[in-house]
């Protein structure tokens, strides 16, 4: 017989894929767009203090300069309050950044969680099954829209509105008749990009196993998969916790769950200093940590059987 | 060439039988109707042969195993499963844009060319369209990919009777040019009976007749029986019979028509009196 069959480059297969989801889910973009925004609008109508706050700064400056290092104690007051002013100005592009990664977060674990489950109830999975795409090709698309997308999203966004801020803040301090040079002086640029965007590279790395398994209930849960997500993990550790009397399962799965944060932004990852300059960027902790790595092999496990039991799938 | 064969092909779910060792070859070329009460196993011999299913038994489409190389038959073989399967949040225009970009024999040209016969908005999402102009931009989608299978699973299901027919007078015109397999499977047996080359009649999951057009009307004859001559006609053993307006109605199974003459007016019976006929008798 003859089988003349021509298949397309995988990528190309791959970027209508992805492009696919995002079409169906634009939210994966719209929610952090529009956390920005408000947190935005708030910015620009708290600049109506900033005058005010540079002025502040400048005089604790000046008096944390000022003040006799030989007097210990009043030296140290002055440069705490200068400290003080000055995150109060560095404060509100860090917390830009945090409103938009945790709305991020929230979306894509529901993407994650209704990316293989949605095209059942819909039925639409017959269709997507009609077009020559491979399951694997569809669920690392689907994987990939959490662990690349959006963190870049979220990159892009909150980098974004940082200029907004950054060029607004001018704006006001020229008008005011006051040097924006200061304001410059006191905002960590670029290291609060470079700490962002290792952050986002961290915790991607680091929660991948979640997206992973989410994505395994979705494929897997005939309905309510957000009860199937946490259901058998429970089951397990009362299971452990009755059979052995132990409770390791809950430790390693709680602990790794509340690593991320010191993994992403304590220096060497011990969660206690929060990383502050460059030399504090090294990822040589977290690429020798080991979770990080059985989170992975867990990841790829998870993606793997997800793309094998999609092949038995049919609408719900 | 042959297109679909498969041998003792069976499928279970758990304890109910859907699919009880067919044995089936369709060559390439054919318009094959697969014609069968709920629960035949129609659908289930559909979803087997396009690679959605898991099943025992041997089958083979276009060379392939459907179960193991789905994603490479699905750059030969276009299936069309009913009028509800396109995503609801799809829009037409990214209908077209994705299905160009995963599949390598989509001729968008074409796809533009069915498109503009119709009403349909490239703008509209689908859950915007009417279920008739869902069915025309799947049948556009789908003639507009170079297939070597087309497979049809009740496609006109829920659509009314100026869809149905413009379906189907489509597909023929402009789809069809004797290359080209097409495997439908329907309840609206009369609509189709007119375009099909081959006929597989299935009950409970086995085969109860798989015969060429031309087969079944060399075989199967009906008569409207002329009065008086209806002892005549029951003498010569009809496989069914029925009354309508207080004529008699017969189907012989391969019976001469020429011991037939006379005894009535002679015609091919339509496959739903047919099919009938045949469950009467497997009862």
């Amino acid at each position: 017989m003859n089988h003349d069959i021509t298949t397309l480059p995988w990528h190309q297969t791959f970027w209508w894929s992805v492009r696919r989801e995002l079409w169906e889910h634009r939210a994966i973009w719209q929610a952090p767009l529009a956390v920005a925004s408000v947190i935005l609008a708030g910015f620009l109508i708290s600049t109506s203090r900033l005058p005010n706050a540079m002025r502040a700064i400048e005089t604790t400056a000046a008096a944390a300069r000022a003040a006799d290092p030989a007097n210990a104690r009043a030296f140290t007051s002055a440069a705490e309050a200068a400290v003080r002013s000055s995150n109060a100005v560095e404060a509100a592009y860090s917390f830009m950044t945090l409103g938009v990664l945790l709305c991020a977060i929230l979306v894509v674990m529901f993407y994650a969680l209704g990316a293989l489950h949605g095209e059942r109830r819909d039925r639409s999975i017959l269709f997507w099954k009609s077009l020559p795409v491979s399951d694997l090709t569809t669920v690392l698309a689907k994987a990939f829209v959490p662990l690349a997308i959006a963190p870049a999203l979220v990159f892009a966004i909150a980098f974004v509105a940082h200029l907004v801020m950054l060029v607004w803040s001018t704006v006001v301090l020229l008008v005011n008749g006051l040097d924006p040079g200061v304001l410059l002086s006191h905002l960590p640029f670029p290291f609060l990009w470079l700490a962002m965007a290792r952050g986002l590279v961290i915790l991607t790395l680091w929660y991948a196993p979640v997206i992973g398994w989410l994505l395994l209930v979705s494929v897997w849960a005939r309905r309510a998969p957000i009860l199937w997500a946490i259901g058998p993990l429970i089951a397990l550790a009362v299971f452990e916790r009755v059979a052995f009397n132990s409770t390791h399962l809950m430790a390693t799965i709680l602990g790794h769950l509340a690593q991320g944060a010191a993994q992403a932004f304590s220096v060497e990852a011990k969660g206690q200093v929060p990383i502050s300059e460059l030399a504090d960027l090294d990822p040589m902790h977290f690429l020798g940590a080991p979770g990080l790595w059985m989170g992975l092999t867990f990841t790829a496990a998870c993606l793997v059987l997800t793309a094998r039991l999609r092949r038995y799938r049919d609408p719900i | 060439m042959t297109c679909i064969e498969a041998h003792s092909l069976r499928k279970t779910y758990g304890k109910s039988v859907a699919l009880d060792g067919i044995d089936l070859k369709v060559e390439a070329g054919r318009i094959v109707g697969l014609i069968g009460p709920n629960g035949a196993g129609k659908s289930t011999a559909l979803q087997a042969m396009l690679g959605l299913i898991p099943f025992e038994g041997r089958l083979s489409v276009l060379g392939l195993n459907p179960w193991a190389e789905r994603d490479r038959l699905m750059a030969d073989v276009c299936f069309i499963a009913d009028v509800a399967v396109l995503p609801r949040w799809l829009r037409v225009s990214q209908a077209v844009d994705y299905i160009a970009g995963v599949h390598p024999r989509f001729d968008r040209a074409k796809a533009d060319g069915f498109l503009a016969r119709t009403m349909i908005k490239r703008t509209s999402r689908i859950r915007e369209l009417s279920k008739g102009m869902v069915a025309q931009l799947h049948l556009a989608l789908v003639m507009a990919v170079d297939a070597k299978l087309l497979v049809l699973d009740e496609p006109t299901l829920g659509l009314d009777i100026l869809y149905r027919k413009q379906f189907y007078d489509t597909l023929l015109n402009d789809y069809f040019d004797g290359d080209r397999t097409i495997v439908i499977s329907t309840h609206q047996v009369d609509e189709i009976q007119h375009i099909l080359t081959d006929v597989v009649f299935l009950d409970r999951g086995r085969v109860l007749l798989d015969l060429s057009v031309e087969a079944v009307a060399a075989r199967f004859t009906e008569i409207v029986s002329a009065p008086g001559h209806v002892s005549a006609a029951r003498s010569l053993k009809p496989m069914h019979e029925r009354q309508v307006f207080d004529r008699s109605i017969m189907i012989f199974d391969g019976v001469e028509r020429d011991r037939l003459v006379g005894l009535g007016e002679l015609r091919t019976p339509g496959l739903a009196d047919l099919f009938v006929a045949m469950m009467r008798g497997a009862v």
